[in-house]
């Protein structure tokens, strides 16, 4: 059976092409030229030129970071969006896969037959070190006079998860080993490594349960997709990737205020996008993920709110290789944020070109080892609130 | 992907790299807020300086709101019925952070807590995931009863400052502590 899409298209949308850059911990390119060089890569592996796009989807995470106040206007000419309909999107950390969920409503509404889609971050600039700039994200009535540090906030959430699911640091940790291994293969990695769950447990406490390698490091860098119309999808390539769904949401701020074991807003967004795709079993019906993994736990909570295992049982499975590369659900092939890095709006878009490679056997070294027809990206954002995924078929 | 052999754009500096460009340029913006507390939150901190902790509780659904806001977020009706909790609550996660905001090392680590109050008649329709509560620190407790897990449902309530040092802020309330029984 069959459920019926739960909104009216103008046209299929599908992806026919990406690009990438390097992700480093900091970068000589300012990051309009970053985002340029992901959009011509992107361009010149759909064999399109700048000419041949209509609109531009533009992405990037706080205008703090890069030091420059009106980030889409700025990255505008290095994204190709020069006298087009061109917008920049934000919701925090879910930006990168937001970026193709706001490019696919630009398609699939019938306004624009091609869309340039970038993503740029370059957190570098912020000094003495990016995290101050997160100070900026807490609520300043309630909050900012407790003099919180953004990790806070995850070390609450790994806390309560490890409780709630009964998982050990140990465990969680084996999600940081497998993907900075998996990014040993990304051409774009920047913390790739082979290391042990003793590394993760001996590196520094941050905030306990937080370790050093139990977090994504600090990026720059930029990727960028070319989505387009069903009809120019099959005139560009033989081989488009479909985006078959897209679901978003935002819960409130006040993340004090639920329950922090299982995020309810990533579900919500899963189940939008999953009815759009027809999807009504995603743990059999999905071959593939690239659920959202700034942290380990991350990884696996963002696993069991996406549905492709029970609440809590996502740790059983990690341990069993369920997850690995050549296991049943491969999650994170890419590296993911642990492994490739964590440049925020290029690192979610980053997640959404795996799927594109991946369904396109153009991974390489990376390829899952099953053969693959659909895959799932998710991202996630702001104050434990933003929940943004997109489906991917060939 | 592009091909293994090509090498992605994008050029690494070191940080020594980065201070020896021409042209580097250095700015610290200047900005500085006042923020108003608005209509909710402004009662709630008159009443943390009163010692008491308020939420508002919906005419709708019964949903009480710790911290206030002035409506309900599900109804989207005005909430305006005021109510005063104990400040009783059980420990939903704890951690443990020894870095500063930004990022320096902590001398003496701090204990970090989400604590679900205890919200008389608040009927939360067997829905466990939504709950009254605040962000604050723990004392009274040790970094071992974080990680061991005792920490969490431990019951607890505020510790105030003393009445001449409060100032209408959530640091008059200095933390919450176990309620010895």
């Amino acid at each position: 059976m069959v459920s019926r899409p739960n909104i009216h298209v103008k046209s299929k949308v599908a992806v026919v092409g990406a690009g990438i850059t390097l992700f480093r911990r900091r970068m000589l390119e300012t990051p309009r030229e970053l985002a340029w060089e992901a959009a011509k890569q992107a361009l010149d592996s759909a064999g399109l030129t700048i000419r041949d796009i209509d609109c531009v989807v533009i992405g990037s995470a706080p205008d703090a970071f890069d030091g420059v106040h009106m980030k889409g206007e700025y990255l505008a000419d290095g994204s190709g969006g020069l006298f087009k309909p061109t917008v920049r999107v934000y919701v925090g950390g879910g930006t990168g896969v937001f970026v193709p969920i706001a490019a696919w409503w630009h398609v699939a509404s019938g306004l624009c037959r091609t869309v340039l889609a970038v993503a740029e971050e370059k957190m570098s600039p912020a000094r003495p070190h990016p995290q101050g700039v997160f100070a900026y994200i807490w609520d300043p009535v309630l909050e900012r006079p407790l003099g919180p540090n953004l990790l806070w906030i995850f070390a609450l959430e790994m806390r309560r998860y490890m409780h709630k699911c009964n998982a050990s640091k140990e465990t969680i940790a084996l999600v940081s080993v497998k993907n900075k291994r998996n990014a040993l293969d990304h051409p774009a990695a920047q913390a790739a490594a082979n290391i042990t769950v003793e590394d993760v447990l001996n590196s520094e406490v941050l905030v306990w349960p937080v370790n050093r390698l139990d977090v994504s490091p600090v990026s720059d860098g930029a990727a960028a997709l070319v989505l387009a119309s069903e009809n120019e999808a099959r005139r560009i390539t033989d081989s488009p990737v479909w985006i078959e769904g897209v679901g978003w949401t935002l819960d409130n701020t006040h993340w004090y205020n639920r329950e922090l074991g299982y995020p309810r807003y990533v579900q919500y967004a899963a189940r939008m996008a999953y009815k759009m795709a027809a999807i009504e079993r995603p743990w059999r019906d999905i071959d593939f993920a690239e659920p959202y993994d700034p942290f380990d736990y991350k990884e696996l909570h963002h696993i069991e709110g996406l549905m492709l295992a029970r609440p809590c049982e996502a740790p059983k499975l990690l341990e069993e290789g369920w997850f690995d590369r050549s296991g049943e659900l491969p999650t994170s092939p890419s590296g993911g944020l642990l492994g490739v890095g964590n440049p925020i709006a290029a690192a979610g878009l980053m997640k959404a070109a795996e799927l594109f490679w991946q369904l396109r056997y153009e991974a390489g070294a990376r390829q899952v080892k099953k053969p693959v027809h659909r895959g799932v990206a998710q991202a996630w954002g702001d104050l434990m609130q933003a929940g943004t995924v997109v489906v991917m078929g060939n | 992907m592009p091909d293994g052999g090509k090498k992605l754009p994008g050029t690494y500096l070191s940080d020594k790299d980065l201070r020896a460009l021409p042209g580097l340029v250095e700015h610290t913006p200047e900005a500085k807020y006042m923020f108003s507390a608005g209509q909710a939150q402004s009662r709630f901190l008159q009443g943390l300086r009163e010692g008491r902790i308020l939420g508002v509780r919906c005419p709708r659904c019964g949903r009480v709101y710790v911290p206030p806001r002035s409506y309900c977020e599900y109804c989207f009706a005005p909430t305006g019925e005021w109510v005063e909790v104990s400040g009783e609550g059980e420990v939903h996660t704890a951690v443990v952070s020894y870095i500063s905001t930004f990022r320096e090392r902590m001398e003496k680590p701090e204990i970090i807590a989400v604590v679900r109050l205890y919200a008389p008649g608040y009927s939360g329709k067997g829905d466990e995931y939504e709950f009254p509560g605040m962000f604050h620190k723990l004392c009274g407790v040790s970094e071992e009863d974080v990680m061991t897990g005792r920490v969490i449902g431990m019951k607890v309530r505020p510790r105030w400052r003393p009445p001449e040092e409060r100032i209408g802020s959530v640091t008059d309330l200095e933390c919450f502590e176990p309620v010895k029984s």
